[in-house]
């Protein structure tokens, strides 16, 4: 059921090929196999490229023998898959029930003041990340950490 | 050599696990990781193997352990919980699910099989798929993802529809807040779950299962695909399982920070790789599923307590618990709280003796002003009710619902209006905007929330109260699914416990 691989150059556009084209391409192709692999394919051009570029979406759709408007629906539908480079530091605090509960409403708003202007650290708000009785919680740079205080935040970051 | 047990939980790593066993090994003592006990006001939780005084090996605990007290703990000199099996935080719970969790290496497929895993699995290979299902039927088993769906007659909806491809799919996209039990769950004993997987398999004729595991639980996504890989190396995944006739393949796909994705028609369509958007209902996911084949939907819980069935008998199952929500229910204990974590418990527990009980009040010190249960779609609770009973049905004539079992303490601080007004913006960040209740009426519900916070006078309150009473009513009664169905719970329940908190004095 895997679409064939078109032999159309790696952008599909007819623009000259890039290495980013290249690289999304191999990274699509890789998961071919897979069912329903859109997600997976995302999920690895996030993480091996930064971010999700407008340029990767031709690229995508044409290893997939789907439209541009299907995978930009499906880009912009999730909150992973973001479309700019990431800063050095991510900061993704929650700002759920349990972590309200102790405090999080504050922090988040009080971290964001903090780091507005710093362009190393970019900080987003997370909805749950299941560390509910020893909130505030955040996922720092990928590692999780609870009874967080804003200058705890600060130390962590910079540690890492 | 002494053996130290440090957790590998998530939760016991974001209060510094992993440096406190960094600090064991560079001590030159053997250090295992096993999951959390679920006793997370401990953590990091550190246990010291000892021969006790009848000669079996105790693991004698040491509760929020910093790498500096690494000495103190080796030469016993640092203050000792006791043996952590005795603690009457556990001894008072009754560990169905759970009863590997905390106690094992997550993935020693050596250590799960001493401790009686995969004797349901062995036990279901060995008789009729049919009286599998109806084993687990028989068994009185819910949905544990919250609607409480009986599970043995899905599964007999799966089993019986024809079709050369059928799947299992377990929920994992443990969105709601306050609840974690999912994710304890696969990271402590992740073949738990393979094995409920396999048994559904083996039950409904499925070739093919899918895990959607959210993206906000690295942690358990890299233990499970630890485990699968293992499971499949020893002939418990794959072709002719165990020299039998059934093959299954499992995978693990990550969600992309979606809330509605926990919805089952929204996960399907995004394990599609589409938009997780809602589907209308029928076709049911039993007949029409993934792929349009024939598909069960379980949550983690659900099929992580199908093992026990299967090995221990349905009747032993059902003779635990209350009414019609039978077997026991894993309560997550979380916000505010002074001892929160993971309570094992027959269902027919009241709120009362969890959050007083097990919890021992907030975290602060101050009075109880509510209890959430359920998530955030879940209702608000005032201490009048701590009586109530934990069940399906019991919940419901409350105009409440158990959900997946988490309940989060607020004190005496908590803003009820701003509660409900966070239940509305929540429904219109996370809508996957298919149905206009859901998608238009979350963002009408914050504004008319805002309008009552900040009304001038009486007048204009009882006109908007009047408002978002109708708008509840259109939500609920008209959104596809529980996203929009379910947002006007907490905000409802918010309203009638505590009117004062949206400057109504007396009920208008």
């Amino acid at each position: 059921m895997a679409p064939k691989t078109s032999q159309r150059e790696a952008g599909g556009t007819g623009a000259p090929v890039t290495p980013r084209a290249h690289a999304v391409r191999d990274v699509a192709e890789r998961h071919l196999t897979d069912r329903g692999p859109l997600l997976p394919i995302l999920h690895d051009v996030v993480s091996e490229l930064g971010y999700v570029a407008d340029e990767d979406i031709p690229v995508i759709a044409d290893v997939l023998n789907l439209s541009r408007a299907d995978v930009h629906g499906v880009v912009t539908f999730y909150h992973d898959f973001r479309r700019t480079p990431p800063a050095e530091h991510q900061v993704r605090l929650c700002r759920a029930e349990a972590c309200q509960a102790v405090g999080a409403t504050d922090l988040y708003a009080s971290a964001r003041a903090t780091y507005a202007d710093d362009d190393t650290v970019d900080v987003h708000e997370v909805f749950c990340l299941g560390n509910c009785a020893l909130g505030p919680s955040a996922l720092i740079d990928g590692r999780l950490h609870g009874r967080l205080t804003l200058d705890r935040v600060a130390a962590l970051l910079g540690e890492s | 050599m002494t053996t130290v047990w440090v957790p590998c939980d998530a939760a016991a790593v974001s209060v510094g696990a992993d440096d406190v066993a960094a600090a064991f090994e560079a001590a030159g003592v053997m250090v295992r990781r096993n999951g959390s006990r679920g006793m997370l006001w401990l953590e990091p939780l550190v246990e010291v193997e000892q021969v006790g005084p009848d000669g079996t090996i105790q693991r004698i605990g040491y509760a929020g352990v910093a790498p500096d007290q690494v000495p103190a703990v080796l030469d016993g000199t640092a203050e000792s919980i006791g043996p952590v099996d005795d603690h009457e935080w556990l001894t008072r719970q009754h560990r169905v699910t759970f009863a590997r969790v905390g106690v094992i290496e997550p993935t020693d497929i050596a250590a799960y099989q001493q401790r009686g895993g995969f004797a349901g699995l062995r036990h279901a290979l060995a008789q009729d798929p049919a009286k599998t299902v109806q084993d687990v039927t028989d068994s009185g088993l819910r949905g544990r993802g919250g609607a409480g769906f009986p599970t043995g007659i899905k599964w007999e909806t799966v089993r019986t529809a024809t079709s050369d491809l059928k799947f299992v799919c377990c929920n994992a996209d443990e969105g709601d807040s306050g609840t974690f039990a999912d994710r304890m769950l696969i990271e402590g004993d992740p073949f738990t779950l393979i094995e409920g997987m396999t048994i559904a398999a083996r039950a409904v004729g499925a070739s093919e299962g899918y895990v959607y595991l959210r993206s906000e639980y690295p942690h358990a996504v890299a233990t499970l695909r630890r485990a699968i890989d293992i499971a499949y190396a020893h002939g418990w995944l794959g072709e002719r399982i165990q020299g039998s006739d059934l093959t299954f393949d499992l995978h693990v796909r990550v969600g992309a920070g979606a809330y509605i994705c926990g919805e089952e028609t929204s996960m399907l369509d995004s394990l599609e790789g589409k938009r997780g958007e809602v589907r209308a209902k029928p076709p049911i996911p039993a007949l029409e599923g993934l792929f349009g084949r024939p598909t069960i939907v379980n949550n983690v819980m659900s099929l992580a307590t199908v093992p026990a069935i299967l090995a221990n008998g349905p009747q032993w199952y059902a003779s635990l618990g209350f009414e019609r929500s039978l077997g026991t229910s894993v309560f997550q204990l979380a916000g505010n709280i002074s001892q929160g974590g993971i309570v094992e418990l027959e269902f027919g527990v009241t709120i009362g003796d969890l959050v007083d009980g097990f919890g021992g009040g907030t975290l602060t010190g101050r009075p109880i002003k509510a209890v959430q249960i359920g998530g955030p779609l879940g209702a608000y609770l005032s201490p009048e009710q701590f009586d109530l009973e934990l069940g399906y049905e019991s919940l419901a004539a409350a105009d409440a619902m158990v959900g997946h079992g988490g309940v989060v303490v607020f004190d005496d601080t908590m803003d009820a209006a701003a509660m409900a007004r966070f239940a509305m913006e929540f429904c219109a960040k996370e809508s996957c905007g298919k149905c206009t209740p859901c998608r238009i009426g979350s963002t009408r519900g914050v504004e008319v929330i805002d309008r009552i916070i900040g009304a001038p006078d009486d007048g204009v309150r009882r006109t908007q109260l009047t408002l978002l009473d109708d708008l509840c009513t259109t939500m609920t009664k008209g959104s596809l699914c529980a996203m929009g169905g379910l947002t006007p719970m907490p905000v409802r329940s918010a309203l009638k416990h505590f009117p004062e908190d949206f400057g109504v004095m007396e009920e208008s």
